[in-house]
C-alpha cells in the first residue's frame, strides 16, 4: 500500500512531487476503468483527483469512487480557487480539498493529515525538513532528491537531528545520544562529523547545520 | 567484545547497498609497508563477510605469512562503509576498511589497524583521545609506461599552454570528490616544486584519519589517471627541488579538553604539551623508520629544503622537527604539535602509532623537554649543533632502521611480528639498493677512475 491513485493523467508534477517526497509512488491515470478492475483497490493508499478546468468531471469521478462496494479513502480534490463555491453541498464526496496553488508546505501537510484520519501513514517511514529527507526505513537520505552517501554514523547524526529541528545541542548530548558508547574520538569526534555532513551537503545546503558558539549544534532554523 | 558489529550497523550496510544498486562492495585492508589491498564481493556475499567476515589467503600479502597458518579472516568494519563516487563505471561501487583477524578470532598481528588500534585503546585508558590532521604533498607527473624519468607536467615542454591550469584542475577535482565522500579539506595549494601540490585535511581522531589518508592518496591517482597524468607520493622525486612530506599536525584531547593548551603556560603550551614533545624528541631516532620507510625517505631529509634533519622544537623554526604554531588565545582548542619528518609514502597506521607511543611515553616518564631551537638549524656547524645538545636524525635507511632495532618502544608498539618483518624486509630492501651501480656512481667515477 505504497501508492497514490492520481486524476487526471497530466496531474499537475508539483503535486506528484510532493507525494514522491513522502515516500510514495504515484500512479496517473485517465482511465477510470484502471481503478475499477484492480483487483483489490485497497492496494491503494488514497485518491488525489486534480480537477483542473474541468470540475464537472472530478466531481463526478468522485462520486463514483464514493459509491463503489469497497470504497477507498481518502479521497483528496485539488480544484482551483475560483471553483471553490461549486462544490457547495457536495462536501461528501471528499476527505480534503486542496486549492491548487497552496504551497508546497500546506499541500504536504494536508495529504499527511487526511492519511492520518484514515490510519494511514501514522508512521510515515519519511522523515523531512527543507530540501533534505530521510527515510528510516531504508536508510536513505536525499538532499533536492540528489542521494547522499552517507556512512551509517552520518546517517545517524542527521537522523537525530532532522528528528529534532530547532533545538540546540550540546557535544556531549549529541555524543550519548546518538553514539551511545565508547568512541576513540571522544566529544571532538562529533565536530568532525559535523563537518564531514556538511562536506556532503554540499556549500548550499550546509548551512542546515548551524554551530552555536560555545555551546554545540543546532539544525534548522528557529521557528518563533 | 564481540569482533561481529551491531545489528544496526550491519543493516544499514545491507540495505544501502540494495537501496543505491550497488554491484560491488571492495573489502580494504593495508598490509604492512601501507599499499591499499583490496578484494571485491558481491551484495549476496557481503551478510555473510559482515557477520563471519571472509577468509582469504594472507601469504600472498606483504607481512601477512606466517609459517603454520597462511588463512586470516577479513572483517569489515560497517562504520566505514562509503558509497565512492569518484570510482569511474556504470554501477555504484563501495567500500568497507577491514580489520584482519585469524581463524579462531583473535586479532591478527600482522593487522596495521590492530596496531594504531591498540595504541589508541592505551591512549583511551588515559582517557586520551588522539586527533591528526595532515598536509599530503604529492607531485602530478605526465603518464607513461612506468620506466624513464619522472616528467612534471608544468615545466614547460610537455603540456605547453595548458600545463600550469592541467594540475590545478586535477587537484581541484580532487578535493570534489573528497568533500563529496565527506573528507573536508582544510587547504589546497599548488607547493613550491614544478607540478607539485599539497591538500591539508581537517582534523579527525587518528584511526579515522589513517583510514582517511589511505582513501585520499587513490582519490587522488585515480582522479590523475582518468585524466592520462600519473600522481606520485615519492617523497624526493626530483633532485634539486623540494620532496614530498606530510607534514601532521596532533593534539590530544581529554573530552572537551584540550590538553596541550594551559592559558596559564608560556605561549599557552601545557605541560602535556611539552612532555608530549619531548618523548617524541626523546625517541625520534627510533621512530623514523616507520615515519620514514624507504630508501628514497632521506634523499628528501637533507639540508636546504623544508625537511627537517635535526631533532630540535621550536614555535616558529621551519627547520625543526617540532613545530608549535603559536595559537591565538580566541581558538585554545586549536593548540597543537607539527611532525614534520613523515612523508606522504608511509603506512598511516604505523606512523600514528608510534608517534603517539613516544608521546604518551613523554609523558608517562615526565620526560624534560630541551631548550627551544630558535637559529636556523640548516646554517648551524656541527660543532655548534652538538654544544646546543642537538642530535641529527638518521641519514639512511639502515641507520634509521639500527636505531629502531634497539628500541623497546617501537617493538612493543608495533608488536613481534610487525617489528621483526618490517625490520627483515627494509634490511633486504637496503641491500638490494647497497649493490645498486647509480647513475652518480657512473657519472662521477666512470670517466676519471
Amino acid at each position: 500500500m505504497k501508492t497514490f491513485l492520481c486524476f487526471p493523467k497530466d496531474t499537475p508534477s508539483n503535486i506528484t512531487e510532493i507525494i514522491t517526497e513522502l515516500g510514495y509512488e504515484t500512479k496517473c491515470t485517465d482511465e477510470f476503468d484502471l481503478f475499477t478492475d484492480v483487483e483489490s483497490p485497497e492496494g491503494f493508499l488514497g485518491v488525489l483527483v486534480t480537477a483542473g478546468q474541468n470540475e464537472q468531471k472530478a466531481i463526478d469521478l468522485c462520486r463514483e469512487i464514493r459509491s463503489r462496494e469497497t470504497p477507498l479513502s481518502p479521497v483528496i480534490l485539488v480544484v482551483q480557487l475560483g471553483l471553490m463555491s461549486k462544490l457547495d453541498q457536495l462536501d461528501d464526496l471528499f476527505d480534503e480539498c486542496i486549492i491548487e496553488d497552496a504551497t508546497a508546505q500546506e499541500i504536504k501537510f494536508r495529504i499527511i493529515r487526511s492519511l492520518k484520519r484514515f490510519g494511514k501513514n501514522l508512521n510515515s517511514p519519511v522523515i523531512s525538513y527543507g530540501p533534505l529527507a530521510l527515510n528510516l526505513e531504508t536508510y536513505q537520505a536525499v538532499v533536492e532528491k540528489k542521494p547522499l552517501d552517507l556512512t551509517y554514523m552520518e546517517y545517524e547524526l542527521l537522523r537525530f537531528l532532522v528528528q529534532n529541528p530547532g533545538k540546540v545541542f550540546t557535544r556531549d548530548t549529541l555524543l550519548t545520544r546518538v553514539w551511545g558508547y565508547e568512541y576513540f574520538g571522544g566529544a571532538r569526534t562529533v565536530d568532525v562529523h559535523i563537518r564531514r555532513l556538511r562536506a556532503k551537503l554540499g556549500e548550499e545546503h550546509a548551512g542546515l547545520i548551524e554551530t552555536v558558539r560555545s555551546v554545540g549544534y543546532r539544525f534548522g532554523r528557529i521557528h518563533w | 567484545m564481540s569482533i561481529v558489529s551491531n545489528k544496526d550497523q550491519i543493516n544499514y550496510v545491507l540495505r544501502s547497498v540494495e537501496e543505491r544498486k550497488v554491484r560491488f562492495i571492495q573489502l580494504w585492508f593495508t598490509d604492512i609497508l601501507g599499499t591499499p589491498k583490496s578484494f571485491s564481493i558481491t551484495p549476496a556475499e557481503l551478510e555473510n563477510a559482515l557477520e563471519e567476515g571472509m577468509t582469504f589467503d594472507g601469504s600472498a600479502i606483504d607481512g601477512f605469512s606466517r609459517v603454520q597458518e597462511s588463512d586470516v579472516l577479513a572483517f569489515p568494519d560497517p562504520k566505514t562503509f562509503q558509497i565512492l563516487p569518484f570510482q569511474k563505471g556504470n554501477s555504484e561501487l563501495a567500500r568497507i576498511f577491514c580489520d584482519i583477524y585469524n581463524l579462531d578470532q583473535t586479532p591478527f598481528e600482522g593487522c596495521p589497524r590492530h596496531v594504531l588500534k591498540r595504541t589508541l585503546t592505551k591512549a583511551h585508558e588515559l582517557n586520551y583521545n588522539f586527533f591528526a590532521s595532515p598536509e599530503i604533498e604529492y607531485f602530478y607527473f605526465a603518464k607513461q609506461d612506468g620506466r624513464g624519468l619522472p616528467q612534471p607536467l608544468d615545466n614547460g615542454s610537455y603540456f605547453e599552454l595548458t600545463v600550469a591550469d592541467l594540475s590545478s584542475d586535477l587537484r581541484k577535482r580532487t578535493v570534489l570528490a573528497l568533500e563529496e565522500i565527506g573528507i573536508p579539506v582544510e587547504y589546497a595549494q599548488h607547493e613550491d616544486a614544478p607540478s607539485q601540490h599539497e591538500i591539508d585535511l581537517r582534523y579527525t581522531d587518528a584511526l579515522t584519519m589513517a583510514d582517511t589518508i589511505m582513501t585520499v592518496r587513490l582519490a587522488i591517482k585515480e582522479v590523475a589517471q582518468d585524466n592520462n597524468v600519473y600522481a606520485s607520493f615519492m617523497p624526493k622525486p626530483l633532485e634539486g627541488v623540494q620532496g614530498s612530506g606530510m607534514h601532521t599536525h596532533f593534539s590530544l584531547f581529554q573530552g572537551d579538553q584540550n590538553v596541550f593548551y594551559d592559558p596559564d603556560s608560556e605561549k599557552f603550551l601545557s605541560k602535556t604539551a611539552r612532555h608530549f614533545i619531548a618523548g617524541l624528541l626523546y625517541h625520534a631516532h627510533e621512530i623514523t623508520a616507520i615515519t620514514n620507510q624507504w630508501v628514497n625517505s632521506y634523499k628528501r631529509l637533507v639540508s636546504g629544503y623544508e625537511a627537517p634533519i635535526h631533532i630540535s622544537w621550536a614555535h616558529n623554526n621551519r627547520s625543526a622537527l617540532v613545530r608549535v604554531p603559536v595559537t591565538k588565545t580566541s581558538h585554545p582548542e586549536a593548540t597543537r604539535i607539527e611532525y614534520r619528518a613523515p612523508d606522504p609514502a608511509c603506512n598511516p597506521y604505523l606512523c600514528f602509532a608510534v608517534i603517539l607511543a613516544a608521546g604518551l611515553d613523554g609523558i608517562a616518564n615526565t620526560i624534560e623537554l630541551p631548550k627551544e631551537a630558535n637559529n636556523n638549524l640548516f646554517e648551524m656547524s656541527d660543532k655548534e649543533l652538538k654544544k646546543a645538545g642537538i642530535r641529527p636524525l638518521p641519514m639512511t635507511l639502515e641507520a634509521a632502521l639500527a636505531e629502531m632495532e634497539k628500541s623497546e618502544l617501537v617493538a612493543e608498539t608495533l608488536g613481534e611480528h610487525v617489528f621483526e618483518w618490517f625490520l627483515r624486509n627494509k634490511y633486504y630492501e637496503w641491500n638490494e639498493y647497497s649493490r645498486h651501480i647509480s647513475n652518480y656512481e657512473l657519472t662521477r667515477y666512470f670517466p676519471t677512475l
